[in-house]
């Protein structure tokens, strides 16, 4: 029933003691690569120790030992069976030219899901303002919007952008900040099973289509292109790619056509959400700045050609950065989730 | 609600158990983490004054960006930081853990932690509770998603048990058969109490103290008769020593 313990203990404790230090060196430099000796040294502790772990609870009941050995066994576990690619430094550019594009194309149905439910939404908000113009409050709930679209042009033209003078910096990270919320919650909805991040976009999709509808119906689309392009071709596609990761997250959830557990599916997707969302902070950064600093000028100070030139350049930009940046680096062990996510057999 | 530890088989088919944090420790560890990001807001807005005189405008954009990336780094930074601690976490002892054991990966801790806009809904993490509570693993969305658990992380220490008494003469053992028996009829669990018993002996309450071991010796009394001769004299913390020498030490 009962072992001896004193002489269990006597012959096991500098086993013990000594996976205690190697797990307390490894815990305190993550980065730190055991030579061969060291790491046969710690396999055979950890299995020593394992192998003390049923002893004790098969043949005594000590629950101090046992609670101590299995709070060894916990922590030399997670490394030893550790099998999913470690980075040992950050690579901000291959991450931004490959990882980023790369993951992007990976889940491309996700995104075009996206384009079709906010173009659902635009049309939605287009013909609800175009049938019924009482309904702008509802649809654009914004203060800026509600007035006519050539009192908003004439405003906009006589005080030649001085109105954020002093201030475009609280507004670009004002921009900046609330842009990357809704963009991390039209992420985290994809818990939903999908439902919140569809119904995000759909709204987003509303409002745009109500703008365009009504600027474009009251002759005021130059206007229009050159207010939204410069920052929009880069803050648009930025909600879009959250609903993409966001729809990703969904389809790990709901699992069609997958004969993985939810749990694999989930710690499959997991890499390429962080990499996605890191992506929308980025371009939202970038968006943020020139809807402070270049969207709100608008003619006589700079022309609409000039605005609309400068949002199609950055259009063109980014669809071939998403489309061809890291082309051919898909199979790369480091980009490719298979190879972020090997699991132990 | 279900609480309790997870257990995790190793491929080597030893069983370990995790002890699971329940919602409220986690909501009180969370309380302490607002009050810690609390607090950095506030020195950095105090600093950010100074800039005021400089640029206010820059000042006040400083002061929203640093608002945001205080509010969302902390978690990131501390759990991955300090393996999955936040200063809330080591209040309580709690720790965030792959759940199936394995060492916590970054995605892992930004996916749970930006997947607290959601588990905060529609106020003071309503969703994230309601979904930890009835969750089998404690698990709010976020810990869903990212595949973690939280657990309460109890340091550990290497067991001491000079309480055993090692060395010293034992009248039970003059009597092998009696020992024996002794041995037989004592349940693990009976063992194990009247061990934990000697080791925590100096923790209790002295009356408490006497009334515990007397209760326990009368108990093994009780279990095997020894010859008076073993048992006359001995005082009831001295027999329940012996008879947890006998159980645990062979001779």
């Amino acid at each position: 029933m009962i072992i001896d313990l004193e002489r269990f203990l006597a012959a096991e404790k500098p086993h013990w003691t000594g996976l205690e230090k190697l797990l307390a060196r490894i815990e305190a430099h993550p980065g730190t690569r055991l030579p061969l000796d060291e790491v046969q040294k710690f396999h055979f502790l950890y299995q020593r120790t394992a192998a003390d772990l049923a002893k004790i609870n098969t043949f005594a009941s000590e629950p101090e030992t046992r609670r101590y050995l299995e709070s060894l066994i916990s922590r030399a576990y997670g490394e030893v069976h550790e099998t999913r690619h470690k980075r040992s430094r950050l690579a901000p550019l291959t991450w931004f030219f490959k990882t980023l594009p790369c993951t992007f194309r990976k889940h491309i149905q996700a995104f075009w899901m996206t384009i079709g439910i906010t173009l659902a939404g635009c049309l939605f908000g287009g013909l609800a303002i175009g049938l019924d113009p009482e309904a702008k409050p509802a649809l654009m709930p914004f203060e800026n919007l509600q007035m006519s679209p050539a009192e908003r042009v004439a405003m906009e033209e006589q005080n030649k952008g001085d109105h954020l003078q002093g201030a475009k910096s609280t507004f670009s990270a004002y921009l900046m900040t609330h842009n990357t919320r809704v963009s991390i919650m039209t992420m985290a909805s994809g818990m939903t099973y999908g439902v919140g991040t569809l119904l995000l976009l759909f709204y987003n999709g509303v409002t745009l289509g109500a703008v365009a509808v009504d600027y474009m119906a009251a002759g005021q689309t130059r206007f229009l292109l050159g207010w939204l392009l410069p920052h929009g071709v880069i803050e648009i596609p930025a909600i879009l790619i959250a609903g993409q990761a966001g729809l990703v997250l969904a389809f790990a959830l709901i699992g069609w056509g997958k004969r993985v557990p939810l749990r694999a599916r989930l710690r499959e997707v997991s890499p390429d959400l962080m990499t996605l969302i890191f992506g929308v902070g980025l371009l939202l950064v970038w968006a943020g700045f020139v809807e402070a600093f270049l969207s709100q000028y608008h003619e006589p100070v700079l022309p609409y050609s000039i605005k609309i030139a400068f949002g199609l350049t950055e259009l063109v930009l980014l669809i071939l950065f998403l489309s061809r940046s890291g082309k051919g680096a898909e199979k790369e062990p480091e980009i490719s989730a298979a190879g972020a996510d090997r699991r132990p057999s | 609600m279900r609480t309790g530890t997870l257990q995790i088989r190793t491929p080597e088919g030893i069983v370990f158990s995790q002890t699971l944090a329940g919602p409220v420790t986690r909501f009180l560890a969370w309380i302490i983490d607002a009050c810690c990001v609390g607090g950095l807001v506030s020195v950095v807005g105090a600093i950010l004054l100074w800039l005021n005189y400089v640029s206010p405008g820059f000042a006040s954009a400083l002061s929203i960006l640093s608002y945001f990336v205080i509010s969302v780094g902390y978690g990131i930074l501390c759990e991955w930081g300090w393996r999955g601690q936040t200063v809330g976490k080591r209040v309580f002892r709690l720790r965030v853990v792959d759940a199936e054991g394995l060492r916590l990966q970054f995605n892992q801790v930004v996916t749970r932690n930006l997947l607290r806009y959601v588990d905060c809904l529609p106020f003071l993490y309503f969703i994230g509770g309601v979904i930890c509570w009835f969750s089998p693993r404690c698990q709010r969305l976020g810990d869903i998603a990212a595949n973690t658990i939280v657990v309460r992380h109890l340091p550990q220490r290497e067991p001491d048990l000079d309480q055993i008494m090692a060395g010293k003469f034992n009248s039970l053992r003059q009597h092998p058969h009696l020992a024996a028996r002794l041995r037989q009829r004592i349940t693990p669990p009976e063992a194990a109490l009247a061990l934990q018993a000697l080791i925590r002996r100096d923790n209790f309450e002295p009356v408490a103290r006497v009334e515990l071991f007397s209760e326990m010796a009368g108990y093994f009394r009780q279990k095997v008769e020894f010859p008076a001769e073993a048992t006359d004299g001995i005082a009831d913390e001295q027999y329940v020593r012996n008879v947890v020498d006998v159980l645990y030490r062979a001779k």
